[in-house]
């Protein structure tokens, strides 16, 4: 197992050349070799389906798990904007350099400049493979793709397919994978979910899953693990990830002796519905692209209680436009939810509670005609109105940030391989691309980028370098690990209160978002440090299973991800913390500009942080991992 | 508002299931349908019993987990509508709800309202994508695609697999289902190629999964929360049938799937 400093394995060479010369040196498994490697990918979605069908289709064997009942259903699914790539097909001056440039910033200088110049350079293979399955992508009269903008960008370089991208390319890479399922090369494992990870001679060697319909308990060798679970936004009960996307895989990983990266970057999204009942379950996103052509504003007057309509003009505060006039409604994710929390803070918020902004399209449509935005925006529009009672095309949409996005995540190096040998880390489950904010539309590049394209590549060099199949299920090193699951599980269902899991959820949201939201101070962030422990102890005697663990129980399955969601607040907490000044998502009140901007801090925070698991008695270690910038000035990110 | 459901209560596949009537009170009309269930199951577990299963996920109509067949419709009253995205201002104050899981020969039910759909997932596996490595790809503009072919192409996309189409039929059949998948490929060039062996194979596989024929009753297209039209099913019988007469050793397969558009 690597121990701190780490290395990230960055390859010598001028920035551009890197991934090339990378690719031209890393070791390769002969093709009749492949077949001998088995490989585990846990996890369907985007990252996870692109990469178990391509390491299937170069030979190797896998395994693919995940606890939905169908590849289909992991929550990219769910996204809708489009995905980014620098094919300049606008010709409005986009280029790899110019995409490359505008992830760092929009992450705020906390990324590698050597991972995301290699995302800029293979986004564009992404658009061409992801076409070539048949894909349909939004397309012009004359036959060619179409694109929109995206916040932080002043170019039109987002690929969409109406407003369910994610959707489209999720079926996409579930083709391929259902292709390889198909042919014998992929063991798929639907409604099966990994519980734990097996670390043999410090080296990743399987793992444990829960059969979900009957609760049996699995082993699983394999020459590699691929970790592709998605992102943990959920901890904070509201947000608008699915209702099962949870943070168990990568914190169980974390507890094997993975290092877990930045956890406290989470993106809070500026243009969701708000929530209006205290029952509400989930928080609906509706898609940045919506700014491309809604205008953004509230009252100009506090306690204004006039409906939208009777505000003229000349009374209404576009925000945005006026606090950021070079990107306007388009401004990035951090700064536009932080403006308008500030505005609502103000009292000038509208909607129920008063927690929410206008998102107003009457301009377009007059401008553009009903047509074009309902080719553009139809099904959100139509969403909207379902979720609210409200027709958005009679009066403004209201929104409200939620959370939404993991920029945290598994630290893994340049081969996207995390602390633990043959232990990789892929999608929003790596920390590796989007430093403090990710930009929109650059998450499905991301994880498209990790499965189709880099994984292959570099866990191939991992495995040339091992004899094939060397993990086996018997070894002491599973025994105990199965042990360790059962014991767990036994524990949940022993408890035998009355209180709903959901109960300790929601108390851990509003505690999450209340003291380690979109702005954070330490004297919340210790109070939140104080209440963690003493939510969990009410959890683990007060939840009741209603049931056993060797049978189908949705409340159990529940449970134990709460219940690492319990321990996993505490290392967010931490590393907010720690980090002593704001950047991006990250926003520290007490490390501001005058006019209310994030502070960064280069001189002692220009790093990544990772957390390093000791044992449940003790506070995790905190290793750093220094970011240099050669090629880019850390610069103060202006987009006024 | 306050509600009287009956719900479909099964422990196993093994086991035989009943319906169990259950109070609801002082339900927000801005409740999700979803979001009901949840007040009545934490209820439930206050009690100490077993809260009512139920497959669900994104809750915002895409991912295809939702599958409820409420008062006899799949994903209930509204039209292209999951039951996700149903609200109880959707229903009278006072009404009796049934709850019932899909009910089809090929989706063995497990547990309350939770049945098994990955026969579906095997049609997929017949054919339902096209064949291109990682890698081997030209430049996304090497081919133009007419925008009507692209629009027709999204339109056929947009399936979710939820099984609704299944659980609306008489027969139980996946005609609604495999055609959405078979038209979005068969409209693209890049589809085109293996057009005939897709057809083919992922005909085969829904006969093999144990879906029923297609007897043109359409309450498919009707339960349909992304409303998939029927018309598909006729291009799938075109697809099929031209499938069939130009590979000699597939013309058995052909005979049970004939009608006209
Ligand atoms: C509403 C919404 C809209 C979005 N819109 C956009 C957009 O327009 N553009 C953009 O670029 N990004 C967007 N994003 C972000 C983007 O969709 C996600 O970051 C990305 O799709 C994550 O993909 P993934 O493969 O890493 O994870 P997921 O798609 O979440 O997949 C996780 C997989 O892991 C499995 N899994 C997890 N844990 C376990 C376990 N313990 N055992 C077994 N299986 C497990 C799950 O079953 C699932 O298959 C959006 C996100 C949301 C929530
Ligand atoms: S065709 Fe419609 S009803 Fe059938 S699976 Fe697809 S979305 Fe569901
Ligand atoms: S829960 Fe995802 S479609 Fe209903």
């Amino acid at each position: 197992m690597r121990t701190p400093p780490f290395d990230p394995h960055t390859p010598e060479g001028p920035l551009a050349e890197k991934w090339q010369r990378h690719r031209a040196e890393v070791r390769l498994v002969s093709p009749t070799n492949r077949r001998r490697y088995r490989v585990i990918v846990v996890g369907s979605g985007l990252a996870g389906a692109s990469a178990a069908a391509s390491l299937a289709e170069l030979g190797y064997q896998v395994d693919c798990f995940t606890f939905h009942d169908s590849p289909r259903r992991a929550h990219s699914v769910a996204a809708q904007g489009g995905i980014n790539a620098a094919k300049n097909y606008r010709n409005d001056g986009d280029s790899v350099e110019r995409l490359f440039r505008d992830t760092i910033k929009g992450g705020d200088y906390r990324s590698r400049e050597a991972n995301v110049y290699r995302l800029a350079e293979i986004s564009n293979q992404i658009i061409d493979h992801c076409v070539a399955q048949g894909i349909p992508f939004a397309r012009d009269y004359a036959g060619y793709l179409d694109n929109r903008s995206f916040g932080g960008a002043q170019v039109a370089r987002t690929f969409y397919a109406r407003g369910q991208t994610g959707q489209q390319l999720l079926l996409g890479a579930y083709g391929a994978l259902s292709r390889q399922v198909h042919s014998g090369q992929v063991r798929l494992h639907t409604r099966t979910e990994m519980l734990d990870l097996v670390v043999e001679d410090g080296r990743a060697a399987g793992i444990i899953s829960r059969r979900l319909t009957d609760g049996r308990i699995g082993r699983h060798a394999a020459d590699a693990v691929v970790l592709a679970t998605g992102g943990y936004s959920n901890i904070y009960y509201l947000s608008t990830n699915a209702l099962a996307s949870n943070v168990t895989a990568g914190y169980r990983a974390y507890r094997r002796g993975a290092w877990f990266a930045n956890p406290s970057f989470t993106q809070i999204h500026p243009t969701c519905i708000p929530a209006v009942e205290d029952r509400q379950s989930k928080l609906t996103l509706m898609s940045e692209s919506l700014r491309n052509d809604g205008r953004i504003w509230v009252p100009q007057s506090a306690h204004d209680e006039r409906s939208p309509a009777d505000i003229p003009d000349t009374e209404r505060d576009y925000y945005l436009e006026r606090m950021y006039p070079a990107y306007g409604n388009l401004s990035p994710r951090d700064i536009s939810s932080r403006a308008a929390k500030a505005v609502c803070d103000e009292a000038r918020g509208v909607g129920p509670g008063g927690r929410g902004v206008y998102l107003d399209f009457a301009e377009a449509i007059g401008r553009l005609g009903r047509r074009v935005i309902s080719d553009r925006y139809g099904n959100l529009f139509q969403m909207y109105q379902r979720i609210t009672g409200e027709d958005p095309w009679q009066t403004p949409m209201r929104i409200y940030p939620a959370a939404h996005y993991s920029m945290g995540g598994l630290w893994v190096d340049y081969d996207l391989m995390t602390t633990v040998p043959g232990l990789f880390a892929i999608g929003e489950a790596n920390f590796s691309d989007h430093g403090a904010n990710r930009l929109g539309a650059s998450a499905l590049m991301q994880g498209l980028a990790d499965g189709y394209f880099i994984l292959p590549q570099t866990l191939g060099h991992y495995l040339a370098g091992r004899p094939p199949l060397a993990a086996q299920n018997g070894t002491a090193a599973f025994e105990e690990a199965q042990a360790a699951v059962e014991a767990r599980l036994k524990r949940l269902v022993a408890v035998g209160g009355r209180t709903p899991v959901d109960v300790f959820h929601r108390r851990l949201g509003e505690l999450m978002w209340e003291y380690c939201g979109m702005s954070r101070d330490r004297a919340g962030l210790e109070q939140a440090l104080a209440e963690i422990p003493t939510l969990r102890e009410e959890f683990w005697s007060g939840i009741c299973v209603c049931g056993g663990s060797e049978e189908f129980n949705v409340v159990l399955e529940k449970a134990g991800r709460v219940a690492d969601y319990l321990e996993f607040a505490e290392v967010m907490v931490r590393d907010a913390l720690a980090r002593e000044e704001s950047c991006g998502a990250h926003f520290r009140t007490e490390y501001q500009t005058a006019d209310g901007e994030a502070q960064r801090n280069d001189a002692a925070f220009a790093h990544v942080a990772a957390w390093g698991f000791r044992d449940d008695g003790s506070a995790p270690q905190r290793a750093i991992e220094p970011l240099s910038f050669e090629h880019l000035h850390l610069a103060e990110r202006n987009y006024r | 508002m306050d509600f009287t459901l009956h719900i479909w209560r099964q422990h196993g596949a093994a086991e035989a299931g009943r319906f169990v009537t259950y109070p609801v009170r002082g339900i927000s009309p801005d409740l999700s349908f979803l979001e009901m269930l949840d007040v009545l199951n934490e209820e439930l577990v206050g009690r100490g019993e077993a809260p009512i299963a139920f497959d669900h996920d994104c809750r915002e109509g895409i991912c295809g987990s939702c599958a409820m067949v409420i008062n006899g419709d799949p994903h209930g009253p509204l039209p292209g509508t999951t039951t996700c995205q149903l609200y109880m201002r959707h229903f009278a104050n006072g009404a009796e709800i049934t709850v019932e899981p899909w009910r089809a020969r090929a989706f063995p039910v497990l547990r309350d309202l939770i049945v098994d759909r990955a026969a579906l997932d095997r049609v997929i596996q017949a054919g339902g994508y096209v064949s291109v490595n990682t890698g081997a790809a030209p430049d996304a503009h090497a081919l133009t695609v007419s925008k009507q072919a692209a629009d027709a192409a999204f339109e056929a996309a947009a399936c979710i697999g939820c099984g609704a189409c299944v659980a609306a039929c008489p027969n139980g059949s996946a005609m609604l289902f495999t055609a959405a998948k078979v038209v979005q490929l068969a409209m693209l060039p890049q589809g085109r190629p293996e057009r005939a062996r897709r057809v083919i194979g992922m005909v085969e596989a829904m006969d093999d999964a144990g879906f029923g024929n297609c007897t043109n009753h359409y309450a498919c297209a009707e339960a349909c929360p992304k409303q998939i039209p029927a018309r598909f099913i006729a291009r799938l019988n075109r697809e099929f049938l031209n499938a069939a007469l130009t590979s000699r050793e597939f013309v058995e397969l052909a005979r049970p799937h004939e009608h006209e558009e």
